[in-house]
């Protein structure tokens, strides 16, 4: 695997720490008048998610983590692991359910989702931003009632609930931000 | 500017930007122009410091100059590999003497380039030993490298381990991330007498502890300008060019060729002076309000 120098720092740059593949998330060169240069960097630790700082002396190199974002298509989950496809070269990934924490209640079958990769194997689960869901269990919709603003839970076929508009029935289909499990629309 | 250096009767030179010899510094990276063989055809100098004593040792005059210098590896918000300095020196002046001149020459080109912004504030004077204290909570002249690394650790920034044993870098990382950004950025800020191992080109002030006539203006958050009462005894300059080819050499650095030239200047003479470099390209950031060195360069690295 590359090496890069404190010199090639940038944010996005996926390197290795403690043996952890980690993202920069911001470098700042320090240097005093006469002094030894430093590079204070905010790292993200990919495996645990944590957000850390990390001062290196300039021009030390450290190892690059192989790290790739990869499309995949979502295709079903077996009761231990939830599997995963690249459309164009039908290459199958199973990923188990601490990869898939965060994005296991909107994954819909044949859905697109971004899956990081680590030495080839899945790391982390981003379902996309966006996802337009079933609803199959919520109290009947209260017609009419538009203006209110009153909301009330919606369980969806992933299994996610989510808070919608009172006027919303069982049955329809809906648009969520996977990012804060809000509500969006109505998808006709 | 030229109006000022030149109301105050100093000549400005023009010094060579390749060099057949670098600096020492182990902090300094000197970048080598090569030839189309291969081989080294000459050093972009790194500052003007070297042939401008030179020009003193052999009779001129206070002089000043604003140069284009190189420093390899140098990039960030506040630093671009190649960027101009504006140095000078003064004949029979101490640091405290040029200190005053530095920050007339920063209040002058405020009123005259900056008037809609507000006036730099009173300047404050403290010295090394007083701002560690103040501001980081120890004494820099006593506290071992496991301190200072444990003051910089209770604080949240981590020391590279690799370092561990590394005293002064553990000083500098203080000096840049406990003690600098303390200091007030609408005021000019002086730090004065630096630990003799922060000496670098100055000369020391025996006493308990011996201390470098060395100051650095710091001001708008960084650091502007760095001030020498200039060392001219040619025995213990050749000994610190010594130290830092040896301190090259055992971290695997490049050891690039001593100016002898600069040498035989100082075995010739060179008279009592103090010197200052002041990081210009800074100076227009602080006039405008700029806070990546990048808005004040046409072609910054990225694009050069």
């Amino acid at each position: 695997m590359a090496t890069y120098s404190t010199n090639e720092f940038r944010s996005g740059l996926k390197i290795l720490l403690d043996g952890d593949p980690c993202v920069i998330l911001e470098n700042e060169f320090v240097k005093p008048g006469k002094g030894q240069a430093f590079n204070r960097v905010r790292i993200r630790n990919l495996k645990t998610g944590r957000v850390n700082e990390r001062t290196f002396k300039s021009n030390e190199s450290v190892e690059g983590a192989d790290v790739v974002d990869t499309d995949m298509q979502y295709l079903y989950y077996d009761g231990e692991f939830w599997h995963f496809m690249v459309p164009d070269t039908f290459e199958q990934h199973a990923a188990d359910a601490k990869v898939v924490e965060e994005a296991k209640d909107w994954l819909k079958e044949q859905d697109l989702c971004q899956v990081t990769l680590w030495n080839g194997q899945p790391l982390l689960v981003s379902p996309p931003n966006f996802v337009e869901l079933k609803i199959v269990e919520t109290d009947p919709g209260v017609r009419g009632d538009t203006a209110t603003g009153g909301q009330k839970p919606a369980k969806l076929e992933t299994g996610a609930v989510v808070r919608v508009p009172l006027f919303i029935e069982q049955g329809e289909v809906i648009r969520v931000d996977t990012r804060s499990g809000a509500y969006v629309s109505r998808v006709k | 500017m030229r109006t000022f250096f030149a109301a105050r009767g100093l000549l400005e030179v023009e010094t060579p930007q390749l060099s057949a010899a670098a600096a020492t510094d182990v902090h300094l990276e000197s970048l080598a122009a090569r030839a189309p063989g291969g081989h080294v055809a000459g050093w972009l100098h790194t500052s003007p410091e070297f042939p401008m004593k030179r020009m003193l040792a052999a009779g001129a005059g206070d002089i000043w100059q604003l140069a284009r210098v190189f420093r390899g590896g140098e990039r960030g918000r506040r630093h671009n590999p190649e960027f101009s300095l504006l140095e000078w020196y003064r004949h029979g002046w101490d640091t405290a003497r040029l200190m005053k001149e530095v920050e007339e020459l920063l209040r002058a080109l405020a009123a005259e380039l900056a008037p809609e912004r507000p006036a730099p504030g009173e300047t404050e004077r403290l010295s090394y030993r007083e701002a560690f204290l103040r501001y980081a909570g120890f004494d820099p002249f006593v506290a071992s490298a496991a301190e200072i690394v444990a003051v910089l650790d209770a604080n949240g920034v981590s020391f590279p381990e690799n370092l561990a044993a590394d005293r002064d870098a553990a000083l500098d990382l203080a000096l840049s991330m406990l003690v600098e950004p303390t200091f007030d950025t609408a005021r000019p800020t002086f730090l004065v007498d630096f630990p003799a191992t922060h000496a670098a080109l100055a000369r020391i002030r025996p006493g308990d502890p011996p201390v470098a006539e060395r100051f650095e203006l710091f001001f708008g958050g960084m650091e502007l300008a760095n001030g020498f009462h200039e060392l001219a005894d040619p025995r213990e300059q050749a000994a610190r060019f010594r130290a830092d080819l040896a301190a090259r050499r055992a971290r695997g650095l490049e050891e690039p060729p001593v100016d002898a030239r600069f040498l035989a200047a100082l075995e010739h003479g060179l008279a009592d002076c103090a010197g200052v470099a002041v990081g210009f390209d800074r100076v227009l950031m602080c006039l405008c309000g700029a806070t990546h060195i990048d808005e004040v360069l046409a072609f910054p690295w990225s694009r050069a």
